[in-house]
């Protein structure tokens, strides 16, 4: 297990490095170059010219990337061009944001998206495992954009129950801050659980026809311990694989309904960068995220192994 | 037993009959298909005339799904937009296949170096969530429909580039592949000409897949505003457009959406009708 755990976390860390590179590399193509952009449309040349030279423009590549990557490894990120702020603060707070908004939607997928599983494999057939499938159609057919414009749509502009954007007041109570995570949490969890749901229905199929939940059943054990103590433990490894593929799925999703939303997070601030030609925010912001996804997968990839004795020594 | 004999002993009579959700799918892609190819004809305005006294109104004989913020007939942005959708679609999928196919197909015949060095690259594009590797392709360059939909189809090259270097992987061990190589076969006619005929219905099975995926993740990247720019009748660029008239129109963004949602259901379910078609049999062939 700790072999197996230090090769995974060498191959993340390189992959992490070649992903760094590749971030350079591709907003090193930016147009117009960032001297320029800092300096303004009109600037003459002379002006540009000293702002590249301050900032190291002139430098070859591998070390403008050696100062930056050796500067991100010491938790500077560099000022933002726009608000001409350090990038690291303004970050981690988009960060916890981010974080507070994806925690509570996987904990509702979670829920939520191995409890309808569980309940239409059980009811498999039934007229509740065909509501279920129609429910799980739809998750997966309707853009999450347009979903989160429906539930702004109808929850707060017509019935008027939910704020429709952007975070509470610091200083309000925790039901506003709530009040504000649910609509774009509910957008952010619809598309998931319709995922989660199909797997978990389909491995816990598999499961309770196999022969060991016949014996269970055969010894006479109660049908509530043999769903959740024989079948579901086994169901759920697949299970945990695609959750943390749908790690990889809410982090896209983040970015989509922070932008439906206003809500200050990452993904808001990765595209308000992208608009505005902030370089060093979109490689901060890029490479937050693409370590986040490492490392949830790292963590799903552990999950397994620990599950699956098989992995382990592979 | 009694009863597994009777069932034995009894004739096969059951006769061939679609799965009603093939029959839903194909109805549905085919009349989506059907308006977007005739969308200049039958739309009633063109998609981009404005129209200052026409602007924000509701649905009327005029201007059956109403106007936008401009005064542009719903009906007919929606209509032309369909075309985008499925170019967006079918364009990214056919990048992805493109660049996807040959990947796989080498790195499953060559193994070695070729294979790891492929793979070891795929691990790599696959360790970005999907939207981000869009964003950042786009991130760096003016946004247009076209290069959303190259970023979309580079999205989803690794998960094709698996699925064929798996099936070449196996095919590359038969017999007939290994008498091209004694007549001396060149190696691309071995991919392409031996290899690839046999290897394409999991591939196409898995395109059809990547389709909708492409659909909705380049009308994501049109709704973020990376993709199609105004005045382009996207589907993800009008209802991110739509956003600031919710309250009083909300039919701008609610056409386009539920005309989106209606193409990848039918879409969808054309894919589980095929696939209850094919696999059985796929299955039963190669487990049992």
């Amino acid at each position: 297990m700790l072999l197996y755990g230090a090769r995974r976390i060498a191959w993340i860390a390189t992959t992490l490095v070649v992903l760094s590179v590749l971030i350079f590399a591709i907003t090193q193509m930016l147009p117009g170059s960032v001297a320029q952009i800092i300096a303004g449309q009109f600037a003459s040349p002379d002006s540009v010219a000293a702002i590249a030279a301050k900032l190291g423009l002139n430098d070859p590549y591998y070390v403008q990337y050696w100062r930056w990557a050796s500067a991100v490894l010491h938790g500077d990120f560099g000022r933002s061009l726009i608000m001409e702020r350090p990038i690291g603060p303004v970050l981690w707070e988009a960060l916890a944001n981010s974080a507070a908004l994806a925690g509570v939607a996987f904990i509702v997928v979670v829920i939520v998206g191995i409890g309808l599983g569980v309940v239409a494999a059980i009811r498999a057939g039934g007229a509740l495992d065909h509501a279920v499938s129609l429910f799980t159609f739809l998750g997966v057919s309707v853009p999450e954009f347009f979903w989160g414009i429906v539930l702004i749509l109808v929850f707060s502009r017509w019935l008027g129950w939910l704020p429709s954007g952007g975070l509470a007041d610091p200083d309000s109570g925790l039901a506003a801050h709530a009040a504000h995570v649910v609509l774009p949490a509910a957008t952010l969890a619809f598309a998931l659980i319709a995922h989660v749901s199909r797997m978990t229905r389909s491995s816990m199929l598999g499961v309770l026809r196999s022969q060991y939940v016949r014996n269970a059943r055969a010894k006479g054990l109660p049908e509530r311990v043999v769903i959740f103590r024989h079948a579901l433990r086994n169901a759920l490894l697949p299970t945990i694989t695609i959750l943390a593929l749908d790690v990889g799925w809410l982090i896209g999703g983040v970015v989509v309904a922070e932008t439906v939303f206003a809500y200050p997070g990452l993904g808001r601030a990765l595209i308000f960068s992208i608009e505005r030609h902030d370089l060093p925010m979109i490689q901060a912001s890029i490479l937050v995220i693409a370590a986040i996804y490492c490392a949830a997968n790292l963590a799903a990839d552990l999950l397994y192994a620990f599950f699956n004795p098989r992995i382990r020594y592979g | 037993m009694a009863d597994a004999a009777t069932i034995a002993a009894r004739p096969q009579r059951r006769r061939f009959r679609l799965p009603p959700t093939l029959l839903v799918g194909l109805s549905l892609t085919g009349a989506v298909l059907a308006l977007a190819a005739l969308a200049p004809l039958i739309a009633p305005y063109p998609y981009d005339e404005i129209s200052v006294l026409a602007r924000l109104k509701p649905p009327s004989a005029a201007h059956w799904l109403g106007t936008d913020d401009f005064g542009r007939d719903v009906l007919s942005r929606t209509l032309m937009g369909a075309r985008l959708s499925l170019f967006m679609g079918f364009g990214a999928t056919a990048i992805c296949l493109g660049v996807g196919v040959p990947l796989g197909l080498l790195a499953g015949y060559l193994r070695g170096r070729t294979d790891e060095f492929i793979m070891r690259a795929m691990d790599v594009l696959m360790s970005f969530p999907p939207i981000l590797l869009g964003l950042l392709i786009l991130a760096v360059t003016p946004p247009s429909l076209w290069k959303a939909m190259a970023a979309v189809g580079i999205v989803y090259v690794p998960a094709i580039v698996r699925l064929a270097r798996s099936a070449t992987l196996e095919i590359a061990q038969e017999e007939f592949i290994l008498a091209a190589r004694a007549r001396g076969d060149g190696t691309a006619y071995i991919l392409f000409a031996e290899i690839l005929p046999n290897a394409w219905p999991p591939l196409a099975v898995e395109a059809g897949l990547r389709v909708t995926f492409a659909i909705l993740l380049g009308a994501a990247l049109s709704f973020l505003g990376i993709g199609a720019q105004p005045p382009s009748s996207d589907w993800g660029l009008m209802i991110s457009d739509a956003r600031p008239f919710l309250e009083p129109a909300p039919w701008i963004a609610l056409a386009p959406g539920i005309a989106m949602s209606i193409t990848v259901i039918g879409i969808n379910l054309l894919g589980d009708g095929l696939r209850q078609i094919l696999d059985p049999e796929l299955r039963t062939g190669r487990t049992g």
